[in-house]
């Protein structure tokens, strides 16, 4: 059983010109233990997946789904009272802005401690300890008095790591982590990245980390799903997606970075992403692919096999033998 | 030249329809202007709607009841009043008075409050420390006191009612206008056109103050309706405009020893004024809905 | 070689910052004291972490504020007060937030225009329009989006949109605060391409602020690495990126994550953060961070030392 399994999710927004489909039948398993990246540019619907597993989205949006499982239990039927003892306990997630995920009207101690309280009924003693052992768990140096501080006393990289502390507090199976290192430096990216790592390996938790960030994709993931538009358009592991991506996309948004230039005017994917009033009919990557032709603008193409990462391109064969060129 | 619309842009709403869509999200808001659009043209054609002038007295009809009593007529549907005025006229000559006391005291009050809001959020320290406590102390009265001594000084008229109540709600405006100045100051397109060179006044004017306008907006409509209450409260206490005038709050007034041997006397202008400041706040928080877009919606 | 157009030597800014109530205002260096030049046609790159003073260094070379200590020569001219708005033609800038950086109430054209109705009052409205609209082209933008208003833009375009407006004066230098750090992969090569073409086209020196070392050394020519108010190092790209000879450089490169999961991860791990500008230790700003600093390094300041390749540290690498 996974830990994770989705099957066709999309989620529609409402909004004043009608209704904007941010995911489009996407599909996610996540083992126990495992560490899936989620990779794509802003409007890759990354995230939204991610909150409609949380039950976090607006009232506008609308979610389907033919499979929503969390071990095993349909999280598309349970009752919001259920659903909360779930959030929050055995799956949880941080986000971007550490400052602003946090109240700045109550010291991280009394936060942190307020959700022992809720998810696991401790008593103020024990409560107490355990938060000091959890900072300690995620590196916050001098835990027993950073417990009485407030958020804004204290860096981005270390509410980050109070953030961290409040999702592992009742030692999730799932942590899903929303661009966390990206408003953070280098330096601490590092450590925090290290930290996430670290934490999957000790309490051996599903880790699903939502970034744009090629490079740190790189460095932590081992399974990589690609999104663009709302759609997944590969999936891969990481090895072998960097060696060998087998969706336009993927290969175009790869060669685009900076560090595999190889001369000074860098290979670039005309055009934009896709919005509300221009999608596509066919493969939505179509307008902006070299290799699209008449049947990519017309008809929506259907995934391939594992074996070549489940791209959802019409045209991988024939790329893969170099007749498209 | 180029006007040609690129598909992308044909498709895309336009900025009312969209606004009409978070604005008609709010239901009581539509509601609420309908009423006002309603009320709007009962000021704008009072003398043609109202079946008789609001000043001719019938005396053989002296506190006659509305049609649906008995001893009601159709000839006046809301009955009269005391000196044998026909009542739905009065009221409809009185939406007149209430709309210019909201269209003037917001005018006066915006107009004003804006410019020393702007001048404070762009002046030096000491003088937007200056600007500031005064209005903090113009704050600090109730504010119908207030301009219950500023009509007591300048004479009781509906005119110097509405320079009062102007008066009282400026400091709104000020703080208002500062707060979204200092907000805007720190964006980076203000920065830019301060490297392009641009001076103070047009620092102030054309790239500031249209961005400011929003909260601006939906505060003015908020207090169109508080002016219409304070004109007619001071109306009632004597200070605003004078018998005869058919305002609903003087209305009230020469009306309240009436108040047990004929009901309606008192209680359409007092209704008159319920329904209108319920129907333009409902729309104030339409407006806010969807002009502001810290509560805007996905 | 050609001269330099902006030279900046010694250029510092502190700010009296108060500290609670009733104390003393205590007096932070947001700049410690910068020397560089820069040449036409050449990228600078100014790389470090939040709060290391490269935003401030973009604010004195844009003459928004005046530095507290040091000179600096922009275009052979000694930059003070008196001469910034005769300056303003010289040097313009381009800011990291897409968003933020535009005027939502203004149209393209009007955004754009804007510049040379402030400082070429004697030019007619339909010269300047006919100025817009070459831009609009050269930034690689429709000649329709003249009329239109920045929201309906997207992050790429925007930003093309704020270098179209930094060019309208004919500047000789262009500070680039994070020009692509807000932007998606697939658009930042778009805009990073387009800054190249620019600058072969009308010779322009950049300063490019950034914190992101794979732009950095696709981009620039010469790089220097701030931490904490001061460099810590400068020399030629080739050579900084080979030998890093600042500890803290160091760091910075092997921390910088790489999209080459089967590359070899040699990570110097830093401990800590950055200590807070309201009270830097004595001594080297990085020795409490530093795996190899000694006694030495805690009583003085290191100063920026060498020839082309030059580093600010006791014990350099």
């Amino acid at each position: 059983m996974s830990l994770l399994r989705i099957r066709n999710l999309s989620v529609d927004f409402a909004t004043a010109s009608g209704q904007f489909r941010a995911v489009d039948g996407v599909d996610v398993t996540l083992e126990k233990g495992e560490l899936l990246a989620i990779v794509g540019e802003s409007g890759s619907g990354k995230s939204v997946s991610m909150l409609a597993v949380m039950g976090l989205l607006p009232w506008t949006a609308t979610i389907t789904a033919d499979e929503m499982s969390f071990e095993g239990r349909d999280l598309t039927k349970i009752t919001p009272r259920e659903r909360r003892s779930i959030i929050g306990k055995d799956m949880a997630m941080i986000f971007q802005e550490p400052m602003s995920s946090l109240n700045p009207c109550f010291t991280v101690g009394f936060q942190i401690k307020e959700a022992l309280r809720i998810h696991m009924g401790m008593d103020r003693a024990t409560r107490n300890n355990r938060a000091v052992e959890l900072f300690d768990q995620v590196g916050i140096p001098d835990a027993a008095s950073r417990l009485n501080t407030f958020p804004h006393q204290m860096s981005g990289g270390m509410n980050q790591r109070v953030m961290i502390a409040m999702a592992i507090a009742c030692n999730p199976k799932l942590l899903i982590a929303d661009e966390p290192t990206t408003a953070l430096d280098v330096t601490i990216q590092a450590q925090i990245l290290d930290l996430l790592i670290r934490l999957r390996d000790e309490q051996d938790m599903g880790l699903v980390l939502i970034t744009h960030d090629m490079g740190v994709v790189a460095e932590t993931a081992e399974r990589v799903s690609v999104q663009y538009a709302g759609q997944k358009v590969e999936e891969q592991p990481v090895k072998d997606l960097f060696r060998h991506p087998y969706h336009p996309y993927t290969s175009a948004l790869l060669s685009a970075l900076p560090e595999r230039a190889t001369s000074k005017i860098l290979p670039t994917i005309p055009g934009v992403v896709p919005g509300q009033f221009d999608r596509p009919q066919g493969c939505l990557f179509s307008p902006r692919c070299q290799f699209a032709d008449e049947k990519c603008a017309q008809t929506p193409p259907v995934p391939c096999g594992p074996e070549q990462g489940r791209a959802l391109c019409h045209h991988v064969d024939a790329i893969e033998a170099g007749e498209m060129a | 030249m180029s006007d040609q619309a690129t598909p992308a842009a044909a498709t895309r709403p336009s900025a009312l329809r969209e606004f009409w869509y978070y604005f008609s999200e709010n239901r009581g808001a539509v509601y609420g202007f309908w009423f006002f659009v309603a009320f709007v043209l009962c000021a704008a054609l009072a003398p043609w709607l109202a079946p008789y002038d609001s000043a001719e007295q019938f005396r053989d009809h002296i506190l006659q009841p509305p049609v649906w009593q008995e001893g009601g007529s159709w000839a006046f549907p809301l009955g009269t009043d005391p000196l044998g005025r026909d009542m739905l006229s009065r009221l409809i000559a009185g939406s007149r008075f209430s709309f210019f006391v909201g269209v003037i005291v917001v005018s006066i009050a915006v107009s004003g409050g804006v410019m020393i809001g702007l001048l404070s959020g762009f002046a030096p320290r000491w003088l937007d420390t200056i600007i500031m406590r005064i209005m903090d102390i113009i704050l600090a009265f109730p504010s119908l006191l207030l301009a219950l001594v500023l009509v007591a000084i300048l004479g009781p008229s509906l005119t110097n009612a509405m320079i009062a109540i102007a008066i009282v709600f400026q400091p709104h405006y000020v703080r208002l206008t500062r707060a979204s100045v200092l907000a805007e100051r720190q964006k980076d397109y203000v920065t830019s056109a301060r490297i392009a060179g641009a001076g103070l006044w047009r620092m102030m004017f054309v790239t500031v103050l249209p961005n400011c306008l929003a909260p601006i907006i939906v505060q003015g409509a908020l207090s169109f309706s508080t002016a219409i209450l304070d004109a007619a409260a001071l109306g009632f206490l004597g200070m605003g405009a004078q018998p005869p005038t058919p305002e609903w709050g003087t209305m009230l007034a020469e009306a309240r020893e009436f108040i047990l041997r004929a009901w309606w006397v008192v209680t359409f202008p007092g209704l008159a004024i319920l329904v209108t400041v319920l129907a333009i706040n409902l729309m104030g928080d339409g407006l806010r809905d969807a002009l502001d877009p810290k509560l805007k919606r996905s | 070689m050609t001269q330099p157009i902006v030279k900046a030597s010694n250029l510092a800014r502190f700010y009296e910052v108060k500290d609670g109530f009733l104390s003393k205002p205590k007096t932070v260096k947001a700049l410690a004291g910068v020397d560089f030049e820069l040449s036409p046609g050449k990228t600078l790159a100014v790389v470090g972490e939040s709060g290391c003073g490269k935003s401030t260094l973009a604010r004195l070379i844009t003459m928004i504020e005046e530095p507290t200590e040091g000179t600096l020569n922009i275009d052979g001219t000694e930059i003070t007060p008196s001469v910034w708005a005769d300056m303003r033609e010289t040097v313009a800038i381009v800011f990291q937030d897409p968003y933020g950086s535009l005027n939502p109430r203004q149209r393209i054209g009007q955004i754009l225009e804007e510049p040379l109705v402030i400082n070429r009052r004697d030019m007619s409205a339909a010269d300047r329009e006919a100025a817009a609209r070459e831009m609009i082209e050269m930034v690689g933008l429709r000649p329709e989006h003249y009329d239109r208003y920045p929201h309906m833009f997207s992050g790429g375009q925007r930003q093309r949109i704020a270098i179209a407006r930094a060019l309208m004066l004919d500047p000789k230098v262009l500070v680039l605060d994070e020009p692509v750090s807000a932007l998606d992969v697939s658009i930042q090569s778009q805009i990073l391409n387009l800054l190249v073409e620019l600058q072969d086209r009308l010779d322009l020196a950049y300063l490019f602020i950034s914190h992101d070392l794979s732009v950095v050394k696709h981009f620039a020519d010469d790089v220097i690495v701030m931490y904490l108010a001061r460099a810590v190092e400068k020399a030629s790209k080739e050579t900084l990126f080979e030998t890093p000879r600042h500890p803290y450089s160091k760091a910075l490169l092997s921390t910088t994550p790489h999209a080459d999961p089967e590359g070899k991860k040699e990570r110097i791990k830093l401990e800590g953060e950055l200590p807070s500008p309201m009270n830097v230790p004595l001594g080297c700003a990085f020795a409490a961070r530093c795996w190899l600093a000694t006694e030495a390094c805690r009583k003085s300041v290191p100063n920026l030392e060498g020839t082309d390749h030059k580093v600010a540290c006791l014990h350099p690498l």
